[in-house]
């Protein structure tokens, strides 16, 4: 069935269009929706942003006045508050059926690495991960083995399904659009899962995968005391999420959600700080995209300042509360 | 109550992988591979949740060339009851993709019948996250992706999942049959030890020819290229805080 509807007449005045999946929060759109739209301005088709939430009005404004926007899909539905991947993807299932995409695209996020590949499955098309440049319509640029392979792909599948690395794409230029806003009916039905509750451990820094600076310690803090006492004041300073090398997870130092690498989260902020961390190969895969990379350690022969824009062989229980101090709040 | 789990052979994390100078792919020959440690993750919890009494057996699958049999058989040891190979020659690091290895994987969920299908939550080595997604959509099971706790109900018909999403830990309650992706913080796998690893060579591996299953196994994704990524100019070292600051606000410009 879906075979048919893919070549049936688009309700769009150009017969193919890209599908935006926005992330958001009750106040607005996430940042990385704008990269993601700056993304699929490359694909060079009209532009559709899907809001789906629970009073999420302010997110779909925000959408419509982005330039490149054609259209604003809203839903505006309770259920959609904590939106679930098996009710997502019957939603997008919906959407396309009725209005055959060329391409569904969002940022990567928690949600959507959830919800794109169930929805692929019911396409029966291939997605993409983590996508980092688009080349063409049908060929796109996405890393592997923790981006130490780039490959270049071309998709054979009528419907690419994908999400874009938010911070390979600018979040700027976007302003001075006037889309219109139509609301979405999305589809009966209870979802499978159902969602009992969200905790946020760090609510008072930024979220470590999306975060723009990064501050993160290794071994060489020698103990939980270490992050709590030397690198916490200067992540409150800078705005900054804390993160951590396997060896101070391994350690005991901090939980494993902190942890940068290879098998914890990859990270590539504007600014990444490496406090007492050698620089091993796990966790160099997880931060060697950020912008910025600035290493303090007391070994200076450590692999960590092969990729350091800047290193400071120092010992960082004085250097880091000396840095702390000189920061402007 | 049985559960699968799937299992894949990938390059082992610590190696620092090589590109092709023919940028065809990365080199996988006389590269150490190691099973990959979101599937071991995933293996541990199968086997606590058998320790516990909550599965009466525990079913690993690997889809790959023979070579993929040393990491069922390190499956084994840790604790899992039997395996199966789903054998291909297909690059399992490029061209079998996700949508194949789900579609196998169904073929396998139909014959043996789980309750619960336990996954890594990606691989190592094409890190596409998406195989347990697209299996729970074809099943048309619900899914819990990124697990970092799962705490089955007394009468299992269902179990909540706590997931580490974006902003935070997330907990979902979902009835069985589902699937479930395994993140980092989930546990702590064991070692396989030397006498449990002879004990497992002694336990049940089947080997089954992919393309018996009647499977589109054909890679939806052409690779163009693969290629080695720009190389940091790291190595600019400064002599105090002062200059540190001075370059990070003048120079980058990340500081205001």
């Amino acid at each position: 069935m879906l075979k048919a509807l893919r070549f049936a007449p688009s309700r769009f005045g150009r017969c193919f269009s890209t599908l935006v999946v926005a992330e958001h929060t009750q106040k607005g759109l996430h940042p990385a929706t704008l990269s993601a739209i700056n993304a699929a301005k490359k694909l060079q088709d009209d532009i559709c942003v899907l809001v789906a939430g629970s009073g999420a009005t302010e997110a779909a404004q925000e959408a419509a006045k982005l330039q490149g926007v054609s259209k604003v899909l809203h839903v505006d539905a309770p259920a959609y508050q904590y939106p679930v991947a098996d009710q997502m993807a019957n939603l997008l299932v919906a959407m396309q059926q009725k209005s055959s995409f060329a391409s569904i695209m969002g940022p990567v996020s928690s949600l959507l690495k959830d919800v794109f590949p169930r929805l692929a499955g019911a396409l029966d098309v291939q997605p993409l991960t983590d996508v980092m440049d688009i080349k063409s319509s049908d060929t796109f640029v996405r890393p592997t083995y923790a981006g130490n392979a780039i490959a270049t792909v071309r998709s054979k599948d009528p419907v690419k399904v994908f999400t874009v690395r938010p911070t390979s794409f600018p979040t700027d230029g976007l302003e001075g659009g006037s889309a219109p806003v139509e609301p979405v009916t999305p589809p009966e039905g209870q979802p499978m899962v159902e969602f009992v509750k969200e905790e946020h451990a760090h609510d008072d820094k930024p979220q470590l995968a999306t975060a723009k600076t990064v501050v993160s310690g290794g071994r060489g803090l020698r103990s939980k005391e270490g992050f709590d006492t030397v690198l916490d004041p200067l992540c409150q300073k800078l705005n900054a999420a804390m993160g951590a090398s396997r060896a101070a997870v391994d350690a005991g130092f901090v939980p494993n959600d902190m942890q940068v690498g290879q098998t914890g989260k990859v990270v590539a902020p504007d600014l990444y700080l490496a406090v007492g961390i050698s620089g091993a190969i796990q966790h160099l895969a997880g931060m060697k995209d950020s912008k910025t990379i600035v290493a303090i350690n007391k070994d200076g022969e450590a692999p960590i300042f092969q990729v350091a824009d800047y290193g400071l062989v120092a010992d960082l229980f004085e250097a880091v509360p000396e840095m702390t101090d000189k920061v402007a709040q | 109550m049985r559960a699968l789990v799937a299992v894949k052979r990938v390059i082992d994390y610590a190696v620092k992988v090589r590109v092709k100078p023919d940028k065809s792919g990365v080199e996988l020959n006389n590269i150490k591979m190691s099973m990959n440690p979101f599937c071991e993750i995933a293996v541990e919890e199968g086997v606590r949740l058998k320790e516990a009494g909550t599965l009466s057996e525990l079913v690993a699958v690997s889809c790959g060339p023979d070579k993929s049999q040393e990491s069922l058989r390190q499956a084994l040891a840790m604790g899992a009851d039997r395996a199966i190979l789903l054998k291909t020659d297909y690059r399992t690091d490029m061209e079998l993709q996700p949508l194949a290895v789900a579609k196998l994987l169904k073929k396998m969920v139909e014959k043996e019948d789980p309750m619960v299908v336990l996954l890594g939550k990606q691989a190592i080595d094409d890190d596409s996250n998406q195989t347990g997604q697209l299996l729970a959509g074809m099943l048309g099971w619900p899914q819990a992706t990124f697990a970092s706790k799962l705490a089955f109900n007394s009468g299992l018909t269902g179990v909540d999942v706590t997931r580490e999403v974006d902003a935070g830990l997330q907990t979902i309650s979902l009835k069985l049959p589902c699937v479930v992706t395994c993140d980092l913080r989930l546990n702590q796998p064991r070692y396989a030890t030397l006498p449990n690893l002879m004990k497992a060579k002694k336990k049940p591996l089947e080997v089954v020819d992919a393309a018996s299953l009647g499977v589109d196994m054909s890679p939806r994704l052409e690779y163009l290229s693969v290629e080695e990524p720009p190389k940091r100019e790291g190595g600019r070292k400064v002599d105090s805080v002062d200059e540190l600051l001075d370059k990070l606000r003048n120079e980058a410009k990340v500081l205001a």
